[in-house]
């Protein structure tokens, strides 16, 4: 089934495919000068169809099958108590290990459930992410939207310039600012102060994802705030509401939109995170994303990392649902 | 005063964002190889970053592959916006969630599903693999940088070209596109950089044969980078910069002589 030794033809006939069906449509079109305007949609229609719908339809596949192509549903089951699966991939070696005095704790099967911890680790570090680029992103956003200050679009640029640089590499920077070494703990080191340990815990993993996703939550807000009409606020303090109850009656609520798209923007990509927890967090910090990672590439199992996936999408778009409740128009925006 | 506490807010939040950076670019500077100590000014990693094969192979592929991701998909995405604002109701929010998808899909799933299709189908991940997997994500951007320029044009004014005898081909050239070039441009610059910056769903879709900057990073992450990707990142950095400039500068010009 891993068995990838196999000529690069298959891609070709794809692609060629594709040419073609572009090539007759081209035909069609200019014999046909009536033709209406969705046809301009079907290269796109087919490409989607072909790598995005079937892909998804593949890892449904897998999630609900064994090796041999059977249907089950052992992959949620495992999911739910992996404990299971640790005794069934590694047999006789963990009973040799358990009579050699480790204890279950040692072997990691203590923990109950090891993936139903890191999804719940995963969610808690994002919802904590979430909370932390709220807090920092919403200050900013309406600073950055003062009028006052008439730099909204220059301050733009300056939260978009970092974003120019690998992301990995900006990832990796944090490490040598705060290993052992690091920049943090020189600075200290001249005062006399001792060696903080900084890395290799959840709180660098924290940073490293608040540092990485804040300006997608800064961006939808300061968007909402920019387009406000400011008289409204302006007419709320001519009306005798003082500089809080302003902010807390009129700006707040309209900029809702924004909130809740910047919470979406930041707690998606959090939740899936697979890199930062990997650089920073050394082994313990484990989070989903790199789960499913495992389970993929080193445990080489694509049934039971199929079902991880389904979970994961189902979990997204169960709060995408939520969101979209409570934003319909999608007013937020995005990036764009 | 109050003011003073904004500023000083700002300047902290840019610092906490510029401090890696700044970082790295110093690091590209230092004669030595460790992260840590300073050994000197030099730019030994500059001069050795174009004997790096493995880096400039990277570069090659990152950048190629960004170019082309943004060509294709800014062609088959504003096909499709085009296509998708003529359609009538149903099938138009078909297409809509159709679109939507890619977008809500995290990467990594992204990048697993078109592994496991690629695996699937028995076709050799590498270059073409992670250049398809690069306009899927791509396009559903340009569709929605594009739609709203339509949603905003006139809608009878191709109606009036084709009326007036122009062939369809000739109207979406002549009076559709230069309506929407704008969120063209956009759309396409917004593949550029996706594709530039993507590291899952190329992690899933290449090979180690063939990898672009991020994935190459990633691989060296563990054993520590070579100060040469930082001199070659610094590079891109300023380059990038400097471009932003000279366009800004262009911009202000312009709008000087209206």
């Amino acid at each position: 089934m891993n068995n990838l030794q196999i000529p690069a033809w298959g891609i070709w006939a794809m692609l060629a495919g594709f040419a073609a069906f572009i090539g007759l449509l081209v035909a069609y079109f200019k014999r046909n000068h009536g033709l209406k305007r969705p046809i301009f949609a079907s290269p796109y229609t087919l490409w989607i169809i072909l790598f995005t719908v079937v892909p998804c339809i593949l890892i449904a596949y897998y999630a609900f099958t064994d090796v041999n192509g059977q249907f089950t549903l052992d992959n949620f089951k495992n999911f739910w108590d992996s404990n299971y699966d640790a005794r069934k991939t590694m047999g006789p070696e963990l009973e040799m290990y358990l009579e050699m005095g480790f204890t279950a704790e040692d072997l990691g099967l203590g923990r109950g459930t090891v993936n139903v911890d890191t999804l719940i680790y995963s969610l808690w570090m994002a919802f904590l992410c979430t909370i932390i680029c709220l807090v920092l992103g919403y200050p900013t956003a309406h600073i950055m939207a003062d009028r006052e200050f008439k730099l909204g679009s220059t301050l733009v640029i300056l939260f978009v310039i970092p974003m120019w640089m690998n992301f990995l590499l900006r990832t990796i920077a944090w490490m040598s600012i705060l290993e052992d070494t690091g920049l943090i703990n020189q600075v200290l080191g001249w005062f006399g102060l001792g060696p903080v340990k900084l890395m290799y815990n959840s709180g660098a993993v924290l940073l490293g994802m608040v540092y990485n996703y804040l300006p997608f939550m800064v961006f939808p807000i300061y968007n909402v705030l920019n387009k406000m009409d400011y008289k409204l606020s302006e007419a709320a303090m001519d009306l005798g509401c003082n500089k809080w109850r302003t902010f807390y009656k009129v700006t707040l609520p309209l900029s809702l939109p924004g909130v809740v798209s910047g919470i979406t923007m930041v707690f998606m990509p959090a939740v899936t995170t697979f890199f930062i927890p990997r650089l920073l967090g050394g082994g313990s910090t484990e989070m989903f994303g790199d789960l499913i990672e495992r389970t993929f590439l080193t445990a080489n199992n694509w049934n039971v990392g199929s079902a991880l996936s389904l979970l994961m999408m189902v979990l997204i778009l169960l709060s995408l649902g939520l969101l979209r409740k409570v934003d319909p128009d999608g007013e937020g925006g995005s990036m764009i | 005063m109050m003011k003073f506490i904004k500023r000083f807010y700002l300047s902290i939040i840019l610092f906490f964002l510029y401090v890696p950076i700044i970082v790295l670019i110093v690091q590209s500077f230092n004669a030595g190889k460790s992260r840590a100590h300073w050994e000197g000014f030099s730019f030994r990693w500059y001069q050795e970053l174009f004997n790096d094969a493995a880096i400039m192979q990277a570069l090659y592929v990152t950048v190629s592959i960004a170019v082309l991701a943004a060509i294709v998909s800014t062609v088959l995405g504003t096909l499709a916006a085009i296509g998708i604002h003529a359609m009538k109701k149903r099938p138009q929010s078909m297409m809509m969630t159709l679109t939507n998808i890619p977008m809500t899909m995290p990467d990594i799933v992204t990048g697993i599903s078109l592994m496991l299709l690629f695996i699937f189908t028995k076709v050799e991940r590498g270059y073409w693999t992670m250049l398809l997997a690069h306009v899927t994500f791509d396009v559903p951007y340009v569709i929605l940088s594009v739609l709203p320029k339509l949603k905003q044009m006139n809608k009878h004014s191709y109606e009036a070209a084709l009326d007036l005898g122009a062939t369809p081909t000739y109207a979406l050239f002549h009076v559709i596109l230069p309506e929407i070039m704008p969120g063209v441009i956009t759309g396409a610059m917004l593949a550029f950089t996706l594709s530039l910056d993507d590291f899952t769903v190329s992690y899933f879709t290449t090979s180690p044969l063939v990898q672009n900057l991020s994935t190459l990073i990633y691989s060296q992450a563990k054993l520590g980078i070579k100060p040469t990707m930082n001199a070659l990142s610094a590079l891109m950095f300023v380059s990038l910069l400097a471009l932003l400039l000279v366009v800004n500068r262009r911009s202000s010009k312009d709008e000087i002589k209206k």
